[in-house]
C-alpha cells in the first residue's frame, strides 16, 4: 500500500511538471505579451502612448526580455521553492490572489456538488425504479438534457426569473447564503446530469445481474433490491467520475462566477488569461492540476472500501491497472484546463 | 421624452420583454434643479471590468479611472466646455514657450491622512509618476519631457519641461495626475493598487477594495474644496459609493431595471431605450479625444496611395453610422471628437461621396472585377480590420458601405492581446481604435512622426502643425493650428474617423445630479439619492 501511494505521488509530481511546462510554452507561443496588453488598456481600457524606453524598462522589470530557457529555468526554480511570483497586472503576490479567491469557489463548489449528488442520485434511482413507462422515459431523458444545456444560458435564465422578475435572490455578489443559491443550482445542473447518466446506466446493468434475481427470489423487497444490492455495485463507476466532476466544477466556475458577478478562481482565471498574466496563470494551473491529482488518488484509495472484492482478491493488482487509466484522465484534464 | 407612439410602444415592448414591473414614481431626470439634495445613503454603481488596481495614477481602464476620480483632486478642473478652471491651484502662469508652469496652491487643503496639499506634495506626485514609468500608463505620457518641480514656497510649485508641452495644463485636470499624499506617492505601486495606502484629498476615501467584487468609497468628512463648477463646495452628499463589478452586460441591464443597482455607464446601446423614462433617466456625452478611427498603414500598398485612402473615407456614410447606435446622434465631424476643446468642423470633408470615391479609385488604376471588388495588377482591393471593441454592428455597416465603391473590408474580431500584438508588430493595413483625452494634443501623440506615427508615414506638413500647437499657449492661436492639422489629417485621409464613442449614464430616477466631468467620466461629489 505504501509503495502504491509513493508511486502515485511520483506520478503526481510528473503531472504537475508537465502542466507547468505546457502552460509556459502555450503562454509564450501566444501573440503579444502581458506588458503590451496592459498598455493597450485591456478590456474597456485606453491606449497608452507610453515612451518606448519606459515600456522596455517595464518588460525588463518582469524579466520578459530574458532568453526563453532562462525565463523557464527561473520560473521553475522559483516554483520549486513554493514561490509563485507576483501578478504582472497589479504586482500582487500570486499566492495572495489565489488565496483570496479559493474560499468563495470552494463554497460554490461544495454547495453545487452536494446539490448535484442529491439531484443526480435521486434522478438515477427514480429513473430505474419508476414503473410507469412514460415517466421512466421522461426521467431517463433528463440527464442528456442537463448535460447539453449551456451553463451560461441556465444562469442567465435563473437570474432573469428569480432575481429580475421575482426578486427572491440577489443577482450579484458573494454576500450571504442567498447569493449562493442560484450559482450553485446553475453549476449543479451539468454535474448532476453526468452523475445521473452514469449511475442510471450502472443501476440498470446491476439490476439485470443474477444476484439481484437471487435476492428477489429470496423475497427481498423492491426498495431493498434497489438500495441495498444494486446501488452499492452501481456506485463504483460513479465514484470513478470524481475527477471529472471536480474538473466540471472548476470549468463551470469560470462561467458561473462571471454570470453571477462572484469572486473566485474562475473570474481570476479569466482575467489572468485575458491579460496573459503568466505567473498568475501558472499558479492557477498548478492549483488545478494538484486538485485533479489529489482527487483521483482519493478516488482510487476509496475503491477498495466500497468494493470488498478489490480488498479480497488481487488487491494490489486491481488498483495498478486502474491507476494507468486514472493517470490518462488526469493528463487529459490538465491539458484541457491549461488551454481553456 | 414620450413624443411618438412608436417610441412608447418600443419602451413598452422592452419592458415586457424583461418582465420587470417597476413603480412609476416621479420621473425627475438626473439634472432636476428644483429638488433639494438629501444627505446620506449609498449609491450602487455597476462597472464591467476590474483591472486589479484602483490607483488613479496607474490605471488606464475607464472603470478604474471613474473610481479614482472620486478619490483625488487635481490642480485644475476642466469644465464641460473644455476650459481649464481653478481647483487645488487657485491660479497659474504658463511661460510663453509652454515649458514652465507655475501653480499657486489653495491654502488649507489636506489629504485624508491630515498632511497638507502643498508644493512638496505636487513635486512628490509628479516625480513619482515619472518614476512609475510605463506603469503610469496615461500619466507618464502627459509628463514626457518633464525635468522637475521647484518649490519656492509651500504654496507655489513650478513645473518645468525640456520641450514645449502645452497639453500639460489640461493634463493637470485629469485623475491620472491627481494628487496623492506624499507617503502614498512614494509607496510600493502594488500596495497602492489595492487601495490600502491610497490617500488623496478627494471627496471620498477608500473604504474597502475586493478584486472582482466591489470597491466601497466613504465620504471624506471635512471636505470643503470642490472644484469650480461643482454645485456645492462642502462634503459629498452620499455616505458611500459601492462600485460593483458586473462583467455580464445583460446582468447589468437587469440589475438596474430591478433596482439592485442605482446607476451604471455599462448599458449596451441596444438596451438603452428601456431606461428612457419609466423610472429611469439616461444622459450621453461623447468622449473627448480621437473618435473611433481607421488608421491606414501608409508604408505599404494599397494605402500608400492617398487616392485609395481618400476613396475609403469618402465611401463611408457617417450619418448612417451615427444613427445606427442611437437615432438622432450626430455624425463625427473631424479628426477630433466633438467634445474635445478646440475641435474643428471638417464635416464637409467627411460627407459621403460615392461618385468621388469611384472616380479616385478609377484614376488610381483599380478596376472592378467580376464580383464588383476592384483589382489592380492581380491584387484585390481588400484589407482586414482586427478589433476587440463591442462595435461589430458599426463595422459591418462600414463593410457594406465601402463595398459599394468596390472595396472589400474583412472584419476579424479578436482579443486585446491580438490587437496589442498587431500594433507592436507594425504588420497591419488598418488599425481601429479610439483614445479618450480632453486635449487636442492627442492628435500629436497618435499621428505625429515624432511620436507613435500610427500611419507609418514619412514626415509632412501636418507634423509641423502638430509640433507648433504643442508649444502654443494662446488658446485661439492653438485652436487655429489644431483646426489646420485636423483638416490636413482628414483631407489626406491619415485619419478616417467613423463614429464617436459616447459614455452613457443610465440611472434610476432616485439618483440626482450624477454628472459628467470634462473627460466624460463621472463626478459623484454632487450626486444624491432620494430616500
Amino acid at each position: 500500500m505504501t509503495g502504491y501511494v509513493l508511486r502515485r505521488l511520483g506520478q503526481a509530481v510528473l503531472v504537475l511538471w508537465a502542466a507547468f511546462t505546457v502552460t509556459f510554452v502555450i503562454l509564450y507561443l501566444l501573440p503579444s505579451d502581458p506588458v503590451s496588453i496592459m498598455l493597450a488598456g485591456g478590456q474597456g481600457g485606453e491606449q497608452s502612448t507610453a515612451d518606448p524606453a519606459q515600456v522596455a524598462a517595464l518588460r525588463a522589470e518582469h524579466g520578459l526580455d530574458d532568453p526563453l530557457p532562462e525565463q523557464y529555468a527561473h520560473a521553475l526554480w522559483r516554483t520549486l521553492h513554493l514561490d509563485l511570483g507576483t501578478s504582472i497586472q497589479n504586482g500582487a503576490p500570486v499566492t495572495t490572489l489565489i488565496g483570496d479567491a479559493v474560499p468563495q469557489t470552494l463554497a460554490l463548489a461544495a454547495a453545487a456538488s452536494a446539490l448535484a449528488l442529491l439531484l443526480g442520485v435521486g434522478t438515477a434511482l427514480a429513473a430505474t425504479a419508476v414503473r410507469r413507462a412514460w415517466l421512466r422515459t421522461t426521467l431517463q431523458a433528463l440527464p442528456p438534457l442537463g448535460v447539453s444545456l449551456p451553463t451560461f444560458w441556465v444562469g442567465l435564465l435563473l437570474i432573469q426569473v428569480f432575481s429580475f422578475r421575482v426578486p427572491v435572490f440577489p443577482a450579484l455578489g458573494n454576500e450571504g447564503l442567498a447569493s449562493l443559491v442560484l450559482p450553485a443550482v446553475t453549476l449543479a445542473v451539468p454535474v448532476s446530469a453526468s452523475i445521473a447518466q452514469v449511475l442510471a446506466r450502472s443501476l440498470r446493468t446491476a439490476l439485470a445481474e443474477p444476484y439481484v434475481e437471487t435476492a428477489r427470489a429470496k423475497g427481498a423487497s423492491r426498495s431493498r433490491l434497489h438500495l441495498r444490492h444494486a446501488l452499492r455495485n452501481a456506485a463504483i463507476p460513479t465514484l470513478t467520475l470524481g475527477g471529472v466532476i471536480v474538473g466540471n466544477l472548476l470549468a463551470g466556475a469560470v462561467v458561473v462566477e462571471t454570470v453571477f458577478s462572484r469572486v473566485g478562481l474562475g473570474r481570476l482565471t479569466v482575467s489572468a488569461v485575458n491579460g496573459q498574466d503568466i505567473p498568475l496563470v501558472q499558479g492557477l494551473v498548478l492549483l488545478a492540476a494538484t486538485v485533479f491529482v489529489v482527487t483521483n488518488l482519493v478516488v482510487d484509495l476509496l475503491h477498495p472500501l466500497v468494493d470488498p472484492r478489490l480488498r479480497l482478491v488481487g488487491g494490489a493488482r486491481a488498483p495498478r491497472r486502474r491507476t494507468r487509466n486514472a493517470g490518462d484522465v488526469e493528463a487529459e484534464r490538465v491539458l484541457v484546463g491549461g488551454a481553456a | 421624452m414620450r413624443s411618438s407612439t412608436s417610441r412608447s410602444a418600443a419602451v413598452l415592448v422592452a419592458a415586457l420583454a424583461t418582465l420587470t414591473a417597476c413603480g412609476g414614481g416621479a420621473s425627475n431626470a438626473g439634472g432636476a434643479a428644483d429638488a433639494t439634495p438629501v444627505r446620506g445613503g449609498n449609491l450602487d454603481v455597476a462597472i464591467s471590468v476590474d483591472s486589479g488596481c484602483i490607483d488613479p495614477q496607474q490605471v488606464g481602464n475607464n472603470d478604474a479611472l471613474n473610481i479614482g476620480r472620486q478619490l483625488v483632486d487635481s490642480l485644475t478642473v476642466q469644465d464641460l466646455d473644455g476650459r481649464i478652471q481653478p481647483w487645488l491651484a487657485q491660479r497659474w502662469e504658463v511661460s510663453p514657450d509652454a515649458t514652465t508652469f507655475t501653480f499657486h496652491l489653495r491654502p488649507g487643503v489636506t489629504f485624508s491622512d491630515g498632511t497638507p496639499v502643498d508644493a512638496a506634495a505636487v513635486k512628490a506626485n509628479l516625480d513619482g509618476i515619472v518614476a512609475l514609468g510605463a506603469k503610469a500608463s496615461l500619466g507618464s505620457t502627459y509628463l514626457q519631457g518633464y525635468t522637475g518641480t521647484q518649490t519656492p514656497d509651500a504654496q507655489t510649485a513650478v513645473v518645468t519641461f525640456s520641450r514645449p508641452s502645452a497639453q500639460f495644463l489640461q493634463a493637470t485636470s485629469t485623475m491620472s495626475l491627481g494628487l496623492l499624499s506624499v507617503p502614498t506617492a512614494t509607496a510600493d505601486p502594488a500596495t497602492r493598487c489595492t487601495g490600502a495606502t491610497l490617500v488623496g484629498s478627494g471627496p471620498f476615501v477608500v473604504g474597502s477594495y475586493v478584486k472582482d467584487d466591489q470597491t466601497v468609497l466613504e465620504r471624506r468628512t471635512g471636505y470643503d474644496w470642490a472644484p469650480t463648477g461643482a454645485k456645492h463646495a462642502g462634503e459629498a452628499y452620499l455616505d458611500t459609493i459601492t462600485y460593483r463589478v458586473v462583467p455580464e452586460a445583460g446582468v447589468r441591464t437587469g440589475s438596474l431595471r430591478s433596482h439592485q443597482i442605482d446607476a451604471t455607464t455599462g448599458i449596451a446601446s441596444q438596451d438603452l431605450p428601456q431606461f428612457d423614462g419609466n423610472g429611469f433617466w439616461t444622459q450621453r456625452r461623447a468622449n473627448p479625444g480621437i473618435p473611433y478611427n481607421f488608421f491606414p498603414n501608409e508604408s505599404r500598398a494599397p494605402f500608400d496611395d492617398v487616392r485609395v485612402r481618400q476613396a475609403l473615407s469618402k465611401a463611408i456614410d457617417r450619418e448612417q453610422l451615427a444613427s445606427l447606435l442611437n437615432p438622432g446622434d450626430e455624425a463625427v465631424t473631424s479628426a477630433l471628437s466633438v467634445s474635445t476643446p478646440g475641435a474643428p468642423d471638417d464635416a464637409a470633408d467627411l460627407a459621403r461621396d460615392l461618385a468621388g470615391a469611384n472616380r479616385l479609385l478609377d484614376a488610381a488604376g483599380w478596376t472592378r472585377g467580376a464580383d464588383g471588388i476592384r483589382e489592380k495588377a492581380g491584387r484585390r482591393l481588400t484589407f482586414t480590420v482586427l478589433f476587440w471593441q463591442p462595435t461589430s454592428a458599426v463595422l459591418e455597416l462600414v463593410q457594406q458601405q465601402v463595398r459599394e465603391a468596390g472595396i472589400d473590408l474583412q472584419l476579424k474580431q479578436g482579443t486585446t492581446a491580438d490587437t496589442a500584438a498587431q500594433q507592436s508588430s507594425g504588420d497591419y493595413d488598418v488599425l481601429f481604435y479610439n483614445l479618450t483625452r480632453s486635449d487636442p494634443d492627442v492628435l500629436r501623440t497618435i499621428f505625429s512622426t515624432d511620436t507613435r506615427n500610427v500611419n507609418q508615414r514619412p514626415r509632412g506638413a501636418v507634423d509641423d502643425l502638430l509640433a507648433e500647437q504643442s508649444s502654443t499657449t494662446d488658446a485661439t492661436q492653438r485652436a487655429q493650428l489644431v483646426a489646420r492639422a485636423s483638416q490636413l489629417l482628414v483631407q489626406e485621409a491619415h485619419s478616417i474617423p467613423l463614429i464617436e464613442l459616447s459614455t452613457v449614464i443610465a440611472a434610476s430616477d432616485d439618483v440626482h445630479d450624477l454628472q459628467f466631468e470634462g473627460s466624460s467620466r463621472l463626478w459623484i461629489h454632487d450626486a444624491w439619492k432620494q430616500s
